[in-house]
Order: structure tokens, then C-alpha cells, then sequence
């Protein structure tokens, strides 16, 4: 007849964010290291280069660190004041830093002292970059001029005065040699070509810039600053894309993963968010302890490292890949060596006579399909609580079978404080209360 | 038929099969079982009715096979007469009628409960409709049902059991021994018989008691010096005990729905078969000992092979003791879906009134036990074209707690039933009134969208979802929309045809909402009483919407002028809209006997009535489309032609009407014998009888053409009979040849010959019930309804026209095959 029907177990629909391939894949990385460095950590660089160590700024000095050294494999401390801004060149080669008393240095990696020093800013040097061709560095600075050098010769090329605040942010095309972008507290960014005078095109931000960002084929712009991010249309002149809004206080860094299909921006809110390039929709969202400045992703976004304003470098490595036949199976003979017949091909006349698929049930079902109250809800509790779901559903079916009151009867000190655990620690979940309450009145009427 | 048929109510759905205990034939190729009038005749293979015993004009109580011949079925009813069958061929032989015995129905009737237990010899006259006369008196105050009473070995002794008493009547010494319990033992064993049953082969009487105690009794020929042993397992009433054939195994069954085999008589040898669904009433064991089945409550009976594994369900239309979730169509199959076992829905098909399936709603293991509170299912509903179904369960605990799950089901192609979808936890804070779907059309691809009302005040919109993410797809239901007017608890919900608009009645207040906006639009009042039902036009009338309030007003306002269009006084119960047409049933309810009147919206004058639909009160109805448009000749029963009205009244009767007179609704079913007949006429056959009868034909007409033609015109009833009637009844043929010949003879009377037949087949039983006086025993039951009376129908034949057109059909085809 009937075969017994097992207890149904209530499941819940989980709340909060789904699991969508983007969690996964951001979520896939390491417990974080953190290194503390001596100050506000303004910026990251990695290597473009293998091993991809990375540069990091901090208070006036430079450490280098390689992948999964704690401690910086190098240290630049050559400055007065603070450091800031150390820029990778393409080749990996040379370093470039900007600094507080307006000085620019570049360094060879493995040399100590600067190869090279650029003096000409009147004020702090936020900002340096390379331009694609090598040779040339594009700086920004307080005194709201932005400028290009001659590497070699470390002579000013040009100066550019356009920007009415100070310039804090810039980055260089990939694509053209003499395009760069700086971006200001005036609230605009600017597209210069150094072949040309003056700026070739301005977009007003709205809000003091503090990050901007090209994409690699070129075509956008981000610019986040203030509690924004704006995404920018440069060949259709400068036309606002879209606005994001997802952070609730200054944005003050933006980065690509490798692919370009995602933007991250971290803030003075604590959290790093992940956008869709393609339809700008927050995708993941990281929690961090303080307040964020710079944001670096490493190439294959094999390391995610963040600075914070209290100094501490946040370290996130990938998890490798995890082979599944670490442990090789046991040798044991073959399923089919024990069933008789089982490698039996059926021939075309043979008829078939399927066997009955035996049900497997839980424990706790076997002892309730033979009455035994008491050891069904034992067994449930024993459960080192891992599933209360599934202790409460056994309540709940005692209780429609009118035994709660048996099952709960007749427990020694032991068990009991196993169930009052259970109850106390459970009672209060609203998809749990009404039965547990329940429970708790029997237990106490007695 | 000219003139219009009355129209009849007619019960439908089939009867209680558990009613009595079942009987398998001799050779247990054969399952007979009571119900209602008749006895029905399944097979034990197959599962199939063979044959329909009609005869009795009231309940039968009680059938037995003819000890002396195992093709012989007596059944006993509460008409008062034992009648005598050929089950195998389906006839009735004999009937016996107890004139004096209904005047013992009346003395049983003045003393309550007074059942008394009486011999009857049966009288050994030739004729089919004898009188028995011959009565006497065995045991007094008896059990009033026949498990109470039991035959010991070889007829030998008689027990029976009533209250704490067990009395064991002996036919040789013709002495009474008389065994008493204690009411009740120190450690609350309620000691009262329930049910006896006595071994076959030895002198012991098995007993069941109210406590789910089984006592075997042994040496009860002395008065003083018998003895007892107990068996217990049941933890509740034993319901029925059977021994087997041998009496090696002793069966029990009772309200847990376990079938307990005790082997030897043995408290330790025991084996079960759980989860047989319900309470069993009865169980009875097969001659050949190959079977046992068991009844229950159900209407079901359970045929289960002696290694106790199940071999064949034979299932009735699940009576429960309440239809909660009402009647309902289900639009896929036009089955009729109600409440079936605790917790099931039943699809059942009244065409072929057959259960098609149970579909599990509430997945729970069932525990048997008297007192407890199960969850029950109490609304249904089902979308436009059947994709999903919507099941409310509520278990209420202690009028406070109220447990509410509300389950969506989406039907599978592949399997071909419906698959639980989404689960919904409370529903509502309290009890869900009503809920429907929103009819959409396949072509506007709306959202399938469910409303439900509940006491708490508020209805809600419930719309599937996609809430697919990356890993699975998935659709679910969730809540849209809250509605509420003025916190009065929500009664009904109505949909529009059109599906635009949404009529929710609070209380004594008809709200009308837009479905696309969830707007409210218009409200409706007429104030005295609370709004009971609730129903919008079809078709032409889909202008008006429908309520009826519980003071007794039938109001029919009109969307368009959102104004009260008509109002009647009338006492409705049910309003039912025809899905297919513009008429709506009313079923009102006056002091005595429930009327039915059937009109359309637009004008307030119903085009039908009937009065006196039934005596009780009407508690659902439901309209089912027909498959094929029926003809009916009367224009006054029209709206019968494209759907039928089924309704169910307070006693679970599931009622009908019929336009045809009841002579043509049994003809068809009363097939009237026969061999031949019950062959499967497939084409081989036909083609194969064709060839037989043209080389007897070719024969004969060899001799005299003329004459054997006229043979078989007119006398072939009789020669058909007479070839058919089993051997074992057969008189001599020397006997019959007379008759033979007379048949075959041109005579002018043709009635004759068949009167002539029936005379020689009550001759023919001379030769037996010798013996069996003491086998027929009646326990007279005092709760006579002679409510229904289903004519006489003692023997109904083809009529010799209807013979003829037959044999045309048969020689008509296939001749050409036989040309090949």
C-alpha cells in the first residue's frame, strides 16, 4: 500500500542577495591579509609585469610588495613629506612618484636613490603618470597646473592652467600616445592632447573629482567624486552615460578587473562596489573595516588589495583552484562485482522488470514511522543544532500527532538542558516561535 | 415521446460498498459485495464491476454463498426478502419474501435497538416468488450488526455478542451458554464485544473489544470450566476478525488501518499490512484461501493476496463526512474533484462513475486515531484550462491556533498530474472564505493570477513570478496585492468572465475592483444581511453581477449604471453560473424540501423551477460540461443540453437530474444474461458468429426455410435461455423437451414460452436447499428508509424488437471479409 510519507520539512526562501555568478567569482578569494603601513595608504600600483608585485603609497615612503610577502620586498624612502602617487611604468621598469613639497621623482626598481628628479610644481604633487609612448610623464598638482616632462632630459614639455582647483586625479589613454585626463576639485575633468595648447574637451562632474578612469578601447570615461560615479561618452563629446549613486559617501577610487567587464569603486563608506560595464547594475558589494582610498586589482584579478585611511593594507588573494583528486580513492572492488549480473547487456527480446526503488529515510523518520516519539525528537536534538529547521519540523509533526506532550515527558537534567539550549537559542526566529513557544509552555506547565 | 419527461432527480456516484461484509466465489476468481440495492459482482483480476445483481428495493444487508452450490449467491436486504442468484450470469432464481418478517420489523422497530435472531427455513416450492413461514426464534437481543453473529464449525453452534456479553447458542443440544466481561478492569480496558468470528476447524470463537483487546475462547461447551486468551496489538476498537480457511491465521483490522495476521493464535507470531488508507470495517477471507479483503470506510475495498501484499483497490466515490472544498470541475479531465480520503482530493469520472485518482495534498503521514485534529482541506481551485490548482489546508487547534498552508500546483504534461509549485505558510491571519482564479485566454498572455479572501478582513492577489536566478529556473507565487474595505472580513471573490473586473463582497458589501490596478471602482449594498454568494453574468449577461444575502434576497445589479437591476426574495443556499451559457442555478432552501430554479440575469423570471429537489439541504452544486451536446426534446429542459447540474446535499448524496423516464436510464445497464453476450465483441468474433450462423442457416435451410426462420423470430428468447442456463441447473431434457418443442412451435401467445422457461428453472432447484435452514439468517435492522424505490425490476429482457435490430447489426457487416 502507501509507502509512509516523510516529514516535511519547511523550507524558507533565503532572503538577502542571490547567488549569481558574479558572488561567486568575487566571492572566491582569500581571508584578507592586512599590513599596516605608517599612514593613509593614497595609492596602489601593480607591476604590469610578472610577478606583479605592487607598489604602494603611503606617509612618505614607497613599499613594494610582491605577491604574497607580508613584509615589502623593497622600500623608497627618499622624500621629506609625504609621498604620493608611485606609478608603474608599461615595462615595469621605472617608478614615478609625486610628492609633497612638489617634487617628482622617478626610480629605477632596483635601484635605492632617484634616477631622475622634476622640479617645477610650486605645490604637492597628487598626481603622476606615464604616457603610453614611455617617455614622457604627465603630473597634476595643487597649484591647479597640470604638466608634462621629458623623461631623459627631466624637462617641463608643456604646462597646462586650466583647472581652477587642484588636480587630483588623472590617468593616460592606452591608445593614443598624447591623450591624458585630469580631473580637479573645479569639479571637471579635462581631455588634453599635448599636441594641442590648450584642453580638448571638459565634462563638468558636478562634485570635486577624485578619481577618474579611461577605458581601454578609449571610448569612456569615469569620473566618480562626491557620493558619484559618472560614466562619460568621449566620442560622442563628452555626453553623460549614466550616473551611479550607490555609495553613500565620497567615492575616492575606481578600478577595472582585467576583463573590463566590471568596475569597482571603493569610498569613504567603507564598501568596494562591483558594476556591470554592461548594464552599470551593482553586482557584488565588499565590506571593509575603514574608510577606503585607493583600490587596486591585480592582472587575472588574482589579488584585490585596498588602502584605508587608518593605514592598513587590505590583502585579498584568489583561492587557487582546488583539485578534486587530492585524495586518491580507495581501491575497492566494482559495485557491479557484488550485484549479480549487473553487467548483464539486455538483449533486444529480454523484458525488463524494474525493482522498487527503495526509499532511504532519515533517521528520525524511521523513528517516527514506528512510533518511537521520544527517541525521534533525541535524535533531532542531537543534531549538534545544525538544522532547526528540520528539529522544529519533528515538533511540529509530534504535535500533529498529539505525542509532544509524551515525546517531552520523562527527561532526566541532561536531556533536558538540551532541549532548553535548543529552545533559547531558537525561540526567538519569528519562522520558529509559534511551535517553540509551544514546547516551552509544555515544558514549563510541568 | 411526444410529450415532455418530467424531470427526475437521480442519484449518482454509486453506493457504499462497505456496507456488509464481501464475498469472494469458490474459486476467488469473483469479488461480491453489497451496495446499496444490489450486489455487485467485480472481478478479482481486473478490478472491474462484471455484473450488477438488481432486485432489492432497499439496502442489502448481508450476502452469503450457497454452501450446497458455490455458483449461488443468497443476499438478504432490509425489504424483507433473501433472494437467490446466479452470479456468474447475473440471475436472479429465487426470492423468498418475509411477510411475517416485516411485522417483526415493526416489533423491532418499537423496542429500540431489540435485534433478535431468527432460523429460517427456507421453503422448497418450485415457484420463484415463495413466502417463508417457517420461523424460529434462536437467540434474543442480539448485536445489531452481522459481525456480531458467527456460524462455529459445521454449523454446529451459533455465536454472538452484544454489550459485555457472549452468548453461544448449540443447535444439537439446543442450549444457550452465556459468557460475561466486567464492564471495565482497574487498568481501563473497556471490555465491550465489538465483533466475533469462529474457527472453522476447531471449537474456538475468537471475539474483538472495544479496547483493541482480541480474546480467543476455547472449551465454551461448559458452562464454567471454558477458558480465554488475549491478544493485543490495536490500540483501538477491533473492528471485524475473519479466520482463515484453514484457521491458521486469524485476521484483525480496526481504525488504525492495519491488517494484523496472527498466526497459531500466537501473541508473538504476527504480521502486518499498514497504511490500508482507513478504518477497517469488514474482512473476509476466500474459500480457496488464496485472497483475503478487507472494506473501509472509504468505500473502498481492498483485495489482498495471502502473503499480505495488495492485489487489487476496487474504489468507490469517497464519501467523506464533510465536503469542505465543495464540488469542483476540473476543466482537463470534466471530472468532478471533491474531498476524497483525509487529505486527498478524489478526480472522480461520472461518466463512467469511476475514480480516476487521488492527488495527496497535504504529504503528510495519516495517523489513525480517533480525537485527533488532522489538517483538512478545505478550498479548491482550479485556473481556466486546468495548468494549476490552487488547495487551501487549515488544522485548527484549539479555535485559537490556526495552522493555514495554502499550496499551488502546476499541472505536468509529462507525468500527467499536477506537481506542487509553490508553498504558502498562512496565507491569511484566519480563515481563507473564498479564492478563484482569474480566467485569461490562452491567446492574451496575462499572468495567471489567484485571488483569496480571508476573515481576517482582506483578500489578496497572488501572480506567478518568475524568480529564476542563474543556477534553475523557476516560477513561484507571491503576493501582489492587499485589499481591505473598512476591515470587515472578506466572504466571496468572483472574477469576471473577462477577467477585468473583481467582485469581493465584505460582509454585507459588494466591492468591485479593476484587476489590472487594483482600483476600487464601484461598491454594492443591500442592507439587510450579509452577502452569502457571489457570481457575475456570462456571456450576453456579463453586464450583471449576482449576490444572494443570508436574509433571504436574491439581488442582481447591473455594472453599467452601477445600479440594483432586480431583487427576488428568495432563500438561496447555492448560486451556480453555467460555464457555457448565460443561466445561473439557484438552489433555495424553504422550511422543508429544497427548490431549484434555473434563470437568466437579464430577466428576473426563472424558466425553470422545480420544486422539491430534495429533502435536505443543498450544500453544493456544480454544472459539468457534457462532451457531447445531449438532446433533450423538452424546450423547458434545455439548459440541461450542453451541461449537466450535479449537486450535493447534506448527507452526502450526490444528486443529478435525468430528463429520461427510469426505464431507459437501466435498460442499459441491466443487461439481462447471457454467455454470449459478455463475450468481447470484437470483429473477429462477429466475423466468425457470422460465418457460423450462415452455415446454420444453410443447413436449415436445407429442411424448411420457412419455418426456422420463424424460429428464430419468435421463440428464440426461450431456446436462448435454455442454452445459456447453466448445466447444473438444467431439469432433465426430457423434462424440457416438451417445452422445446412448444417454444418452437408458431404460436400465437409468445409470452408463454418465457413463463414456461422460468417454471422449469424453479423445478430445476428441488434437488437442493435441503438443508440450509439454518444458513439463511436476517438480522433485522430497524432503520428502514424506504426513501428510494426503484421500481420493479425483477427481470428485464430485451424486448423482442430490440432482439431483432441486434441480430440485423450482426448480419449486416462483414460480409465482405468473409468474402476474402
Amino acid at each position: 500500500m502507501a509507502n509512509y510519507k516523510p516529514v516535511v520539512v519547511q523550507s524558507f526562501p533565503k532572503l538577502g542577495e542571490k547567488i549569481t555568478q558574479d558572488t561567486l567569482y568575487w566571492k572566491s578569494y582569500k581571508t584578507p591579509v592586512q599590513i599596516k603601513e605608517f599612514g593613509a595608504v593614497n595609492k596602489i600600483d601593480f607591476s604590469p609585469i610578472p610577478p606583479h608585485n605592487y607598489a604602494v603609497t603611503a606617509s612618505s615612503r614607497i613599499h613594494i610588495y610582491g605577491r604574497y610577502s607580508l613584509e615589502p620586498i623593497k622600500t623608497f624612502s627618499r622624500f621629506k613629506d609625504a609621498a604620493y602617487c608611485a606609478t608603474y611604468r608599461d615595462d615595469g621598469k621605472l617608478l614615478v612618484a609625486g610628492s609633497e613639497e612638489g617634487v617628482i621623482r622617478l626610480f629605477d626598481i632596483h635601484g635605492r636613490a632617484a634616477l631622475r628628479q622634476y622640479d617645477g610644481h610650486t605645490k604637492a604633487v597628487h598626481v603622476v603618470d606615464f604616457l603610453t609612448d614611455k617617455y614622457r610623464i604627465v603630473s597634476g598638482a595643487d597649484d591647479y597646473t597640470s604638466k608634462l616632462w621629458d623623461i631623459p632630459s627631466a624637462t617641463e614639455i608643456v604646462s597646462y592652467s586650466e583647472h581652477m582647483d587642484y588636480v587630483r586625479c588623472g590617468c593616460t589613454s592606452k591608445l593614443n600616445t598624447d591623450l591624458f585626463v585630469t580631473g580637479s576639485y573645479d569639479h571637471t575633468v579635462k581631455i588634453f592632447d599635448v599636441r594641442t595648447e590648450k584642453s580638448v574637451m571638459t565634462v563638468e562632474h558636478g562634485q570635486p573629482v577624485e578619481s577618474v578612469l579611461l577605458f581601454p578601447s578609449g571610448g569612456l570615461l569615469v569620473s566618480a567624486g562626491g557620493r558619484y560615479v559618472k560614466v562619460w561618452d568621449i566620442l560622442k563629446g563628452g555626453q553623460l552615460l549614466v550616473s551611479l549613486k550607490n555609495h553613500h559617501k565620497t567615492v575616492t577610487c575606481l578600478c577595472l578587473s582585467s576583463s573590463g567587464q566590471r568596475l569597482l569603486s571603493g569610498s569613504l563608506d567603507r564598501h568596494v562596489k562591483v558594476y556591470s560595464t554592461a548594464s552599470y547594475k551593482v553586482v557584488h558589494s565588499f565590506d571593509y573595516a575603514a574608510s577606503i582610498l585607493s583600490l587596486a586589482l591585480a592582472p587575472e584579478d588574482e589579488t584585490i588589495v585596498v588602502g584605508m585611511t587608518n593605514g592598513v593594507l587590505n590583502v585579498k588573494n584568489r583561492k587557487r583552484e582546488e583539485s578534486k583528486e587530492r585524495f586518491p580513492k580507495k581501491k575497492r572492488p566494482g559495485y557491479r562485482t557484488f550485484v549479480k549480473g549487473r553487467n548483464y547487456m539486455p538483449k533486444q527480446e529480454d523484458f525488463f522488470v524494474s525493482k522498487p526503488v527503495r526509499s532511504h529515510l532519515r533517521k528520525y523518520d524511521r523513528l517516527l514511522k514506528s512510533f518511537q516519539v521520544t527517541k525521534a525528537l533525541d535524535v533531532v536534538l542531537e543534531a549538534r543544532n545544525r538544522t532547526p529547521e528540520i528539529t522544529v519540523a519533528v515538533m511540529q509533526e509530534l504535535n500533529r500527532r498529539g505525542t509532544l506532550q509524551n515525546a517531552l515527558a520523562g527527561r532526566d537534567e541532561t536531556q533536558l538542558s538540551v532541549l532548553l539550549a535548543f529552545l533559547i537559542r531558537y525561540v526567538v526566529e519569528p519562522r520558529f516561535a509559534p511551535m517553540l513557544i509551544k514546547v516551552a509552555e509544555m515544558i514549563i506547565g510541568k | 415521446m411526444v410529450a415532455p419527461q418530467p424531470l427526475r432527480v437521480v442519484r449518482c456516484g454509486g453506493s457504499k460498498l462497505s456496507g456488509a461484509r464481501a464475498a469472494f466465489s469458490a474459486d476467488a476468481k469473483y469479488l461480491l459485495c453489497a451496495s446499496g440495492d444490489y450486489v455487485k459482482v467485480y472481478s478479482t483480476a481486473t478490478e472491474k464491476c462484471v455484473h450488477i445483481l438488481q432486485g432489492h428495493t432497499n439496502l442489502v444487508t448481508g450476502i452469503q454463498l450457497n454452501p450446497q452450490n458455490h455458483m449461488q449467491l443468497y443476499s438478504c436486504s432490509l425489504d424483507g426478502t433473501i433472494k437467490l442468484w446466479d452470479f456468474t450470469d447475473g440471475i436472479l432464481i429465487k426470492v423468498c419474501k418475509y411477510f411475517v418478517l416485516s411485522q417483526l420489523f415493526m416489533d423491532s422497530r418499537v423496542v429500540h435497538y431489540w435485534f433478535q435472531l431468527v432460523s429460517v427455513k427456507l421453503p422448497k416450492t418450485p415457484d420463484q416468488e415463495v413466502e417463508a413461514k417457517e420461523l424460529s426464534l434462536i437467540l434474543d437481543d442480539i448485536g445489531q450488526w452481522p459481525k456480531c453473529t458467527a456460524f462455529g464449525r459445521e454449523g454446529e453452534y451459533v455465536a454472538s455478542v452484544r454489550g459485555l456479553h457472549l452468548l453461544v447458542y448449540f443447535f444439537k443440544k439446543k442450549k444457550i451458554n452465556r459468557f460475561s466481561l466486567s464492564a471495565t478492569s482497574k487498568k481501563g480496558a473497556n471490555n465491550y464485544f465489538t465483533c466475533v468470528a469462529c474457527h472453522p476447524k476447531e471449537d474456538c470463537i475468537a471475539s474483538g473489544h472495544k479496547d483493541g483487546k482480541i480474546r480467543l475462547w476455547r472449551n465454551f461447551n461448559h458452562k464454567r470450566e471454558y477458558t480465554f486468551s488475549t491478544l493485543h496489538w490495536h490500540h483501538d476498537v477491533v473492528m471485524d476478525l475473519a479466520f482463515s480457511v484453514e484457521g491458521t491465521s486469524l485476521l484483525s483490522g480496526g481504525v488504525e488501518s492495519v491488517l494484523v495476521q496472527w498466526r497459531d493464535g500466537s501473541d508473538y507470531k504476527k504480521e502486518f499490512l499498514p497504511r490500508l488508507g482507513s478504518t477497517i470495517e469488514h474482512i473476509s477471507a476466500s474459500p480457496d484461501g488464496t485472497f483475503y479483503c478487507t472494506s473501509h470506510t472509504e468505500n473502498k475495498i481492498i483485495i489482498i493476496h495471502s502473503s499480505l501484499s495488495v492485489s487489487a483497490v476496487i474504489q468507490g466515490l469517497v464519501k467523506g463526512s464533510d465536503v469542505k472544498t465543495g464540488l469542483v470541475v476540473d476543466p482537463r479531465t470534466k471530472a468532478l474533484v471533491l474531498n476524497g480520503k483525509p487529505g486527498h482530493l478524489q478526480f472522480y469520472c461520472l461518466q463512467t462513475d469511476k475514480q480516476l485518482y487521488n492527488l495527496d495534498i497535504v504529504q503528510q503521514e495519516y495517523i489513525h486515531q480517533i480525537g485527533l485534529n488532522q489538517v483538512d482541506l478545505v478550498k479548491a481551485a482550479f485556473s481556466a484550462q486546468g495548468n494549476w490548482l490552487a488547495t487551501v489546508e487549515q488544522r485548527e487547534e484549539k479555535e485559537v491556533e490556526l495552522e493555514l498552508q495554502m499550496k499551488l500546483w502546476n499541472y505536468d504534461e509529462q507525468t500527467q498530474s499536477f506537481t506542487l509549485n509553490t508553498r504558502i505558510n498562512m496565507p491569511h491571519e484566519d480563515h481563507v472564505t473564498a479564492l478563484c482564479f482569474r480566467d485569461t485566454d490562452e491567446l492574451e498572455d496575462g499572468t495567471p493570477t489567484l485571488v483569496t479572501a480571508g476573515n481576517d478582513g482582506r483578500f489578496k492577489v497572488w501572480v506567478l513570478v518568475n524568480d529564476s536566478d542563474s543556477e534553475k529556473p523557476s516560477m513561484g507565487w507571491s503576493c501582489d496585492f492587499v485589499g481591505s474595505y473598512h476591515n470587515y472580513p472578506a466572504t466571496n471573490c468572483c472574477f469576471s468572465e473577462d477577467g477585468s473586473l473583481l467582485a469581493v463582497s465584505f460582509e454585507e458589501t459588494v466591492t468591485v475592483w479593476n484587476s489590472d490596478t487594483w482600483d476600487l471602482i464601484c461598491t454594492f449594498c443591500h442592507p439587510p444581511g450579509r452577502i452569502q454568494n457571489l457570481c457575475f453574468g456570462r456571456l450576453s449577461c456579463s453586464k450583471y453581477l449576482l449576490g444572494t444575502t443570508d436574509c433571504g434576497f436574491l439581488c442582481c445589479w447591473n455594472l453599467l449604471s452601477c445600479a440594483l437591476e432586480w431583487s427576488a426574495q428568495l432563500n438561496v443556499m447555492v448560486l451556480q453560473p453555467d460555464p457555457l451559457s448565460e443561466n445561473i442555478a439557484a438552489v433555495s432552501r424553504l422550511l422543508e424540501g429544497s427548490d431549484l430554479f434555473v434563470f437568466k440575469p437579464n430577466e428576473p423570471r426563472p424558466f425553470c423551477i422545480q420544486r422539491n429537489v430534495c429533502r435536505e439541504r443543498v450544500q453544493c452544486a456544480v454544472f459539468i460540461p457534457r462532451d457531447v451536446p445531449d438532446s433533450i426534446g423538452s424546450e423547458k429542459h434545455q439548459w440541461l443540453s450542453r451541461s449537466q447540474l450535479y449537486f450535493l446535499t447534506e448527507t452526502q448524496d450526490l444528486l443529478t437530474f435525468s430528463t429520461k423516464s427510469a426505464e431507459e436510464r437501466l435498460t442499459p445497464s441491466s443487461r439481462q444474461l447471457a454467455v454470449e453476450e459478455s463475450l468481447p465483441m470484437t470483429p473477429f468474433s462477429l466475423l466468425l458468429g457470422k460465418h457460423r450462423h450462415q452455415q446454420q442457416s444453410k443447413e436449415n435451410a436445407d429442411l424448411d426455410t420457412a419455418v426456422v426462420q420463424s424460429h428464430l423470430a419468435q421463440g428464440s428468447p426461450a431456446v436462448k435461455e435454455l442454452l445459456h442456463t447453466p448445466a447444473h441447473v438444467l431439469p432433465s431434457a426430457s423434462f424440457l423437451c416438451s417445452i422445446f418443442i412448444n417454444s418452437v412451435l408458431i404460436s400465437k401467445e409468445n409470452k408463454s414460452a418465457g413463463e414456461v422457461v422460468d417454471v422449469v428453472e424453479m423445478d430445476s432447484e428441488k434437488a437442493e436447499d435441503e438443508s440450509d435452514e439454518d444458513l439463511e439468517l436476517t438480522e433485522m435492522e430497524q432503520d428502514i428508509n424506504p426513501t428510494e424505490f426503484l421500481g420493479e425490476i425483477t427481470e428485464i429482457k430485451l424486448s423482442k424488437s430490440q432482439e431483432k435490430q441486434l441480430r440485423k447489426i450482426r448480419r449486416m457487416d462483414y460480409s465482405w471479409v468473409a468474402a476474402l
